[in-house]
């Protein structure tokens, strides 16, 4: 018994699938069935009933080539699909992989033809700035494509355009975003589309710029950019004329000889060129003031404080809540412990120099509450360069490096704060190394345990004044 | 938009065209957030093509052409002639957001001539990435092209607000860098390269978003003696240490106004076009350097067969290859076998054997491919020998080319 099937105008996808559920469920070969398309309602009633169809167990790989074939042109395409369907459905499930069989070649020509013209309809198709609703801008566009494929090609456009309004028109029909919803409507005519726009001589000059006449090969730009997308492209009406006239700009650049430079060598600007660097470390300082901060949070960067010349410096993990924002260093409660510390210890904290591994307060949002986040390796070595620039213009003989993250910023390595404290080489360093814990580690410990390793601590700092005199001496 | 601006846009696209990268991909895909303007599909636009042949994807200029180094293979270098023209930040971003509207391009490309210092200048070109990307919620894709001269801490900035970045080698020798490009120093250029690979690698590690399309670099073809064998050695090499997303080889073009110490002549696209096929071997044909290097003759590779035919060539011990038992690894040595056709043919044949016909269904390159493979209604018998195999595959020279035979660059003779 043959079968005629009517489907809708264009790429019926839904219609397809029912009719070919119906026709599968059946038991109706591909060569009794006509397959028809147009705006004339279905002389059966196959759609209606074919929703109680059950589903075909097609694979996934099969499924998305009917879904792409089925936005080509080709009037066969659907008796095409439905031939696979059938052999799928009795004994070649794999079939799509053997790409040399003549109908999957076929149908792979095909999907490949519809996704060429959805990428080219991607590339090609231009904007026109159609006035503003407001604070709202709007642009229209006319493009042809070869295939069934605007509404496959336009959800691309909602995600790249959100922000103004836009229609896209096309013989077969348009699309519309307003900002919030995507339409499809009817077919759109060429002069529907604005006649010029603001922007597109400019576009044009670039174009005509950025060729190269040294290299020209208009095959080559037409096997990417075929002609019959050229009416659509403003920038194309300048293609002849550059062409024609490559070789007599090239045979100029060729011929004509080296001239000698009509001005004179900037030598002042020469001289000044190399003159880059940071002079100062309050220069290295108003430098990363000015810097996006190279972690998320942070309102201010805290740059480090003391004198230059300082004999010892202290360098700790990152500012907190209080130093980021007072941008300063170590003035919260981790700060306010290391300066008890070091009046214990008998050293004068006016006389250190005291900075962070990070300039800047990394930290995550909960509520009101401002959440401190540890640094990661990556992050750390963002800052080394300033780090180690600083400890240059400052100059001291001994470093401390409060905690982990001071260390890896210190060396460039992970070492366990345990098993490392006490006296350190930083390779490569001008200044003896010493390495404790960071005063925030005391205060998250539990208070039994505080006494001990505060006492520890003050400890360590007294080790670090007796070295910084031997280093002295 | 303005003549003033039309003008300068001119200048600063024209001299921002002799660098041969374009590519917008290698991304990750990003959608514009509500209020926001752009995406990225992460395989990468070219919105139109010139009649060059060259695609043209990004809003590719520089930010000024002044520019204080002397390299001589460089039309912008400050002993040239040309016109010279300086964008401000505003302009830049103005430029880049309209075409953007309009579905020209995938975003911007900024390069440019080094200005007062290459901090300053450096400094410049992120303002634009950040004003892109903080004023415009712009999430097109931005290539900043770094100066490997500017501080260590300008990198850790630009990463941020670029999707690639990008530094030249321009030359492969130091020698040649310090005969034409007396400012630059090739040591700060690696050193450059190796310090973006490890924050790109360690970003990506931590998932934060740096530079996530990676790094490229640039290398003038014909500009100085080295060989294609050497070239393709420094890219290798390149590749395995800084994990480069491209390599991109420049034949040298005429530029107006060129210096006197390069003579001007057609650019060697043919030569050019034989380095990008070789390099394709490397990275996805599991071809090594040393490949590369049977495959060449005095270090040139032949300009009138590609490498991957000319290796075979010398290599008739290895063919035929039998298209339904051979391994990946040799399939892809075949001559006009590409990595698709041979991955559908290692599918197809667990179903089916493959005769002559199905193998045209399954590669546009049976031609080339045919005298070293045996298929199950073929074998190649004498013709994998025959002394004219060469001859009976090259390309014949494109209309207008006059064959030029296989010979070390000619400069070798000025730089002797």
């Amino acid at each position: 018994m043959r079968r005629a099937v009517h489907l809708a105008p264009g790429a019926d996808l839904a219609g397809f699938r029912a009719a070919a559920r119906r026709l599968a469920a059946d038991d109706i070969p591909p060569e009794a069935v006509t397959w028809t398309q147009g705006d004339a309602p279905a002389l059966f009633a196959d759609r209606e009933d074919a929703a109680g169809a059950a589903p075909l167990p097609l694979p996934r790989p099969v499924a998305e080539l009917i879904a792409g074939v089925v936005q080509h042109r080709d009037p066969e395409r659907f008796a095409l699909l439905y031939g696979l369907i059938w052999r799928v459905l009795r004994g070649e499930r794999h079939l799509l992989e053997v790409a040399s069989d003549p109908l999957v070649h076929r149908l792979a020509r095909m999907r490949k033809a519809v996704a060429r013209d959805l990428h080219k309809m991607h590339a090609f198709l231009r904007f026109r700035r159609a006035g503003a609703a407001g604070a709202r801008e709007r642009f229209v566009a006319w493009f042809e494509p070869d295939h069934h494929i605007l509404a496959a090609a336009a959800p691309f456009f909602v995600e790249r355009f959100p922000s103004f309004d836009w229609a896209i028109l096309t013989p077969d029909g348009s699309a519309h975003w307003d900002g919030s919803r995507l339409d499809f409507g009817p077919p759109g005519r060429r002069e529907d589309a604005p006649a010029s726009d603001p922007f597109e001589a400019g576009w044009c000059a670039y174009y005509a710029s950025t060729f190269n006449p040294a290299r020209t090969n208009p095959a080559a730009m037409r096997a990417e950019m075929p002609k019959k997308y050229w009416r659509n492209l403003p920038e194309a009406a300048a293609i002849p004329l550059l062409v024609r006239g490559a070789s007599a700009r090239v045979a100029e650049m060729i011929e004509r000889e080296a001239q000698a430079p009509l001005k004179r060598v900037p030598a002042r600007a020469l001289a000044a060129m190399s003159a880059q660097e940071p002079a100062s470390l309050s220069d290295l300082n108003a430098l990363i003031r000015r810097s996006e901060p190279l972690v998320p949070g942070a309102t201010q960067a805290v740059p480090g404080e003391g004198p230059i010349g300082a004999p010892i410096a202290f360098v700790g993990e990152q500012p907190g809540d209080q130093e980021d924002r007072q941008g300063r260093p170590f003035v919260g409660p981790a700060g306010q412990l290391l300066s008890r510390a070091l009046a214990e210890a008998g050293l004068d904290r006016a006389q250190a120099y005291l900075t962070n591994a990070v300039k800047h307060f990394k930290f995550e949002e909960r509520g009101k509450r401002r959440i401190h986040q540890k640094p990661s390796a990556g992050e750390v070595a963002h800052y080394r360069w300033w780090l180690d620039r600083e400890l240059g213009f400052v100059g001291p003989r001994l470093v401390v490096a409060l905690g982990a993250t001071a260390v890896l910023a210190l060396t460039g390595r992970s070492v366990p704060i345990t098993r490392a404290r006490g006296p350190a080489r930083f390779d490569g360093k001008p200044y003896q190394g010493f390495i404790t814990v960071h005063p925030s580690y005391l205060l998250r410990l539990p208070e039994a345990a505080q006494t001990d390793a505060y006492g520890q601590f003050v400890d360590d700092l007294r080790r670090v004044r007796a070295l910084a005199e031997e280093v002295r001496g | 938009m303005d003549d003033r601006l039309a003008k300068k846009l001119t200048i600063l696209a024209d001299a921002a065209k002799y660098d041969a990268s374009c590519a917008s991909s290698g991304g990750p895909r990003r959608k514009a957030p509500p209020g926001g303007l752009g995406s990225t599909t992460g395989a990468g636009i070219c919105h139109a093509y010139t009649p060059d042949g060259r695609c043209v994807s990004l809003l590719k200029i520089l930010l000024t052409n002044y520019c204080l180094f002397d390299c001589a293979y460089c039309v912008n270098r400050r002993s040239s002639n040309v016109r010279r023209a300086t964008f401000s930040v505003e302009e830049v971003i103005t430029l880049t957001v309209e075409f953007y509207k309009r579905n020209t391009i995938e975003g911007l490309f900024l390069s440019s001539g080094i200005i007062r210092s290459p901090d300053h200048t450096m400094e410049q070109m992120i303002r634009v990435a950040k004003g892109l990307r903080r004023q415009h919620g712009f999430r097109g894709y931005i290539h900043l092209k770094t100066i490997p001269e500017a501080s260590p801490w300008l990198i850790e900035q630009a990463g941020l607000f670029a999707d690639r970045l990008s530094i030249n080698l321009e030359l492969p020798t130091e020698a040649s860098l310090e005969r034409l490009a007396p400012e630059k120093d090739g040591a700060a250029i690696q050193a450059a390269m190796g310090q973006m690979r490890e924050r790109i690698a360690q970003a990506k590690d931590e998932r934060r978003r740096f530079a996530p399309a990676g790094q490229s670099t640039q290398v003038i073809v014909g500009a100085d003696a080295s060989t294609d064998v050497s070239l393709i050695r420094t890219s290798a090499s390149l590749y395995h240490t800084h994990a480069l997303k491209r390599i991109y080889y420049s034949a040298f073009s005429p530029i107006p106004d060129a210096a006197a110490i390069l003579p001007a002549k057609p650019p060697p696209l043919q030569r050019e076009h034989r380095l990008y096929q070789a390099d394709w071997l490397l990275r996805y044909y599991e071809f090594s350097a040393d490949d590369v290097a049977e495959a060449a003759e005095a270090g040139m590779l032949a300009l009138d067969v590609d490498p991957k035919l000319a290796w075979a060539l010398k290599h008739r011990g290895r063919f035929p290859v039998d298209v339904n038992r051979a391994d990946r690894e040799m399939l892809l040595r075949v001559p006009g076998l590409g990595v698709r056709a041979v991955d559908r043919i290692v599918a197809a044949r667990r179903h089916t054997r493959l005769g002559l016909a199905d193998l045209s269904r399954l590669t546009s390159g049976l031609k080339r491919a045919r005298p070293f493979l045996v298929a199950a209604d073929h074998a190649p018998t004498r013709l994998t020998d025959r002394l004219d195999l060469r001859a009976r595959l090259a390309e014949p020279p494109r209309l207008g080319e006059a064959p030029r035979p296989i010979e070390p660059p000619r400069q070798l003779a000025l730089f002797g």
